[in-house]
């Protein structure tokens, strides 16, 4: 009996030592965090800015846009990186926190691709042919100008904010075909389009690679425009977005230095040298 | 028995031996009870994040019990979500028979020829390979059927898709082999050697001995072994994840790609909000899926004491 309470005493504070959650550490540093898309990117503005101002510790993660703005909401990142803007629903929560409703900084541009296979012989899709194809209303090539044979759709996952932005601008809000197959980050969405004769994938710009890009008009009538940086930067090329910081409150002290650094010209150099676009 | 050393029967060295028995057999029952407790926090945590769909009325209005079946599309991220659990299941369902399909029978054989057949020496190496194999991280089978074996299947198939979930099953069945070999293996020796002579006195030929004698005798730890296998490869997440193309498809056809229970909550968990309606559903799916291995793994655990006792009765 002794032996039995003796033993539930040190199972009881096992699991008291196990509930209470490690108390939050004062960083030092500026945390980074959010976005899949953008985690390369930020990991360079990170490791170029440590060098050039020794001393300063900028620790970058992903997890995708919405884990970052919960992030932000909950107080555990400085600085969200985010690759679609902010809900409403989220400035709602971030301004009952914070009596803010934060501070959005564009960092970069971004042009989100749709890739063929090089072997296909379509060169261009409309918006409209894109949100046929990835709602499930078109499933064969030779319905947009290619060669008899299925449609192979690739995606990302639902929880990614490049699942969100092509939802919202090419699909209209509707939802993907349930043939859409998803696969974990766009370098998978490139490997498996890059060895499917008949698949069509998206996502950023930044990955191609073994893929050829799609020409995406705005409409039926409108010109084919091939992503790039003059396309993206003017705004001709329909599938482009802009990349954000969001902060609680105004930068101040080192993390203002730091987005003042990646909005130099240095700080967009890096962004261009990664595969995005520049803000100007 | 030899008397002890006077020395150790001193009062105060028998006190302190006991107190350091006591205090050993304190720990080791703290160790066995924290992992006990452990499941137990795990089981409750994941039935308690899944109970708003049956106790809250505005996660009910998204997503209700009736609604899983009557729904007829996973679509969760959408203006009109709707969660349908067919696809799921069927996915689940095809990929696991495909994995079981396939890793049963050669883990079984392999299992008898290496307890039956096979000379010690070549035991030695069969047996270690084939546990090296359960060594494998199932990210690096993941991995080698995205790349190569989803390439080689479209070749032979020529399925339309790629990624299957007949593709997944296979380098999911790979993954299961070991384990099932392993039960297998250890349960066909421990059938009485007396079983194997008889068989062979009155006639019978080594593979009728093997066959019709060892293997009917180890049954039960065979059963075992194979549930096992079933229980792994219905929580196995990775392989899974990488290898089926994750299209939640509701049709009967392997050559279709599939998303299955494990992949579904590791892909869409990541960045659900907490909370939400659709946090719910993939407790609830974890809810499922926990119960369904619970369930095979104690259909397991009756079968070996079912072989533990025929064995003892021999």
């Amino acid at each position: 009996m002794i032996a039995r309470i003796r033993m539930l005493g040190l199972l009881a504070a096992t699991l008291s030592l196990a509930a209470c959650s490690p108390a939050p550490v004062e960083s030092r540093g500026i945390t980074l965090k959010g976005s899949d898309t953008m985690v390369i990117l930020g990991q360079r503005w990170a490791e170029q800015y440590m060098n050039q101002n020794p001393g300063q510790v900028i620790q970058v993660t992903g997890g995708g846009s919405g884990t970052g703005i919960a992030a932000l909401i909950n107080g555990t990142t400085d600085i969200c990186q985010s690759s679609r803007p902010m809900k409403p629903d989220e400035k709602l929560k971030l301004r009952d926190r914070y009596q803010s409703t934060g501070i959005e900084i564009p960092v970069a541009k971004d042009g989100l691709s749709v890739y063929l296979n090089e072997g296909n012989p379509v060169k261009e899709l409309s918006i409209e042919q894109l949100k046929a194809i990835y709602t499930g209303k078109v499933t064969n090539w030779k319905q947009v100008g290619g060669k008899d044979a299925t449609i192979i759709l690739y995606g990302r996952e639902n929880s990614s904010g490049t699942y969100g932005f092509f939802k919202d601008n090419v699909l209209d809000g509707q939802d993907f075909a349930a043939s859409c197959q998803t696969l974990p980050g766009t370098a998978a969405v490139v490997n498996a389009v890059a060895k499917d004769a008949n698949g069509i994938g998206y996502g950023g710009a930044a990955y191609t690679k073994g893929v050829r890009d799609c020409a995406v008009k705005k409409n039926a009538g409108a010109p084919a425009v091939m992503p790039g940086a003059a396309t993206v930067k003017d705004g001709s090329y329909p599938l482009s977005r802009f990349l954000f910081f969001y902060l609680r409150r105004k930068p101040e002290g080192d993390t203002k230095k730091f987005v003042d650094w990646v909005l130099s010209p240095a700080g967009q150099q890096l962004a261009v040298q990664v595969g995005y676009f520049p803000l100007h | 028995m030899p008397p002890l050393q006077p020395a150790l029967n001193t009062l105060a060295h028998r006190r302190s031996r006991r107190v350091r028995e006591a205090f050993i057999a304190g720990l080791l029952r703290a160790c066995a009870f924290s992992a006990v407790a452990g499941l137990l926090l795990i089981m409750v945590f994941v039935f308690k994040e899944a109970l708003p769909i049956f106790t809250n009325a505005a996660t009910q209005k998204e997503a209700n019990f009736a609604g899983f079946f009557s729904a007829t599309a996973w679509q969760p991220v959408s203006d009109h979500p709707r969660y349908a659990l067919a696809p799921l299941l069927s996915g689940t369902l095809k990929v696991v028979l495909v994995a079981m399909l396939f890793a049963t029978p050669i883990a079984v054989l392999a299992a008898l020829f290496a307890s039956e057949f096979a000379p010690s020496r070549l035991r030695e190496v069969i047996k270690p390979a084939i546990e090296i194999l359960a060594g494998v991280p199932s990210v690096v089978l993941g991995f080698f059927a995205l790349m190569v074996l989803a390439t080689w299947l479209q070749g032979v198939t020529h399925a339309p898709m790629r990624l299957s979930a007949l593709n997944a099953g296979l380098a999911l069945g790979i993954g299961v082999i070991p384990t099932i070999f392993t039960v297998c293996e250890d349960a066909l020796r421990s059938v009485p050697k007396s079983y194997r002579e008889a068989s062979l006195a009155l006639g019978a030929s080594p593979w009728q001995t093997a066959w019709s004698v060892t293997l009917p005798a180890a049954s039960a730890g065979v059963g075992a072994g194979v549930l096992l296998g079933l229980a792994r490869a219905t929580g196995e997440t990775m392989i899974v994840l990488m290898a089926s193309g994750n299209a939640a498809i509701h049709s009967a056809s392997v050559l279709d790609s599939a998303r299955t229970l494990s992949a579904c909550i590791a892909a869409e968990l990541a960045e659900v909000v907490v909370g939400s309606p659709h946090y719910s559903v993939l407790f609830f799916l974890g809810a499922v899926l926990f119960t369904i291995t619970f369930l095979i793994n104690v259909a397991a655990g009756f079968f070996v004491d079912r072989l533990r006792r025929q064995l003892a009765g021999a």
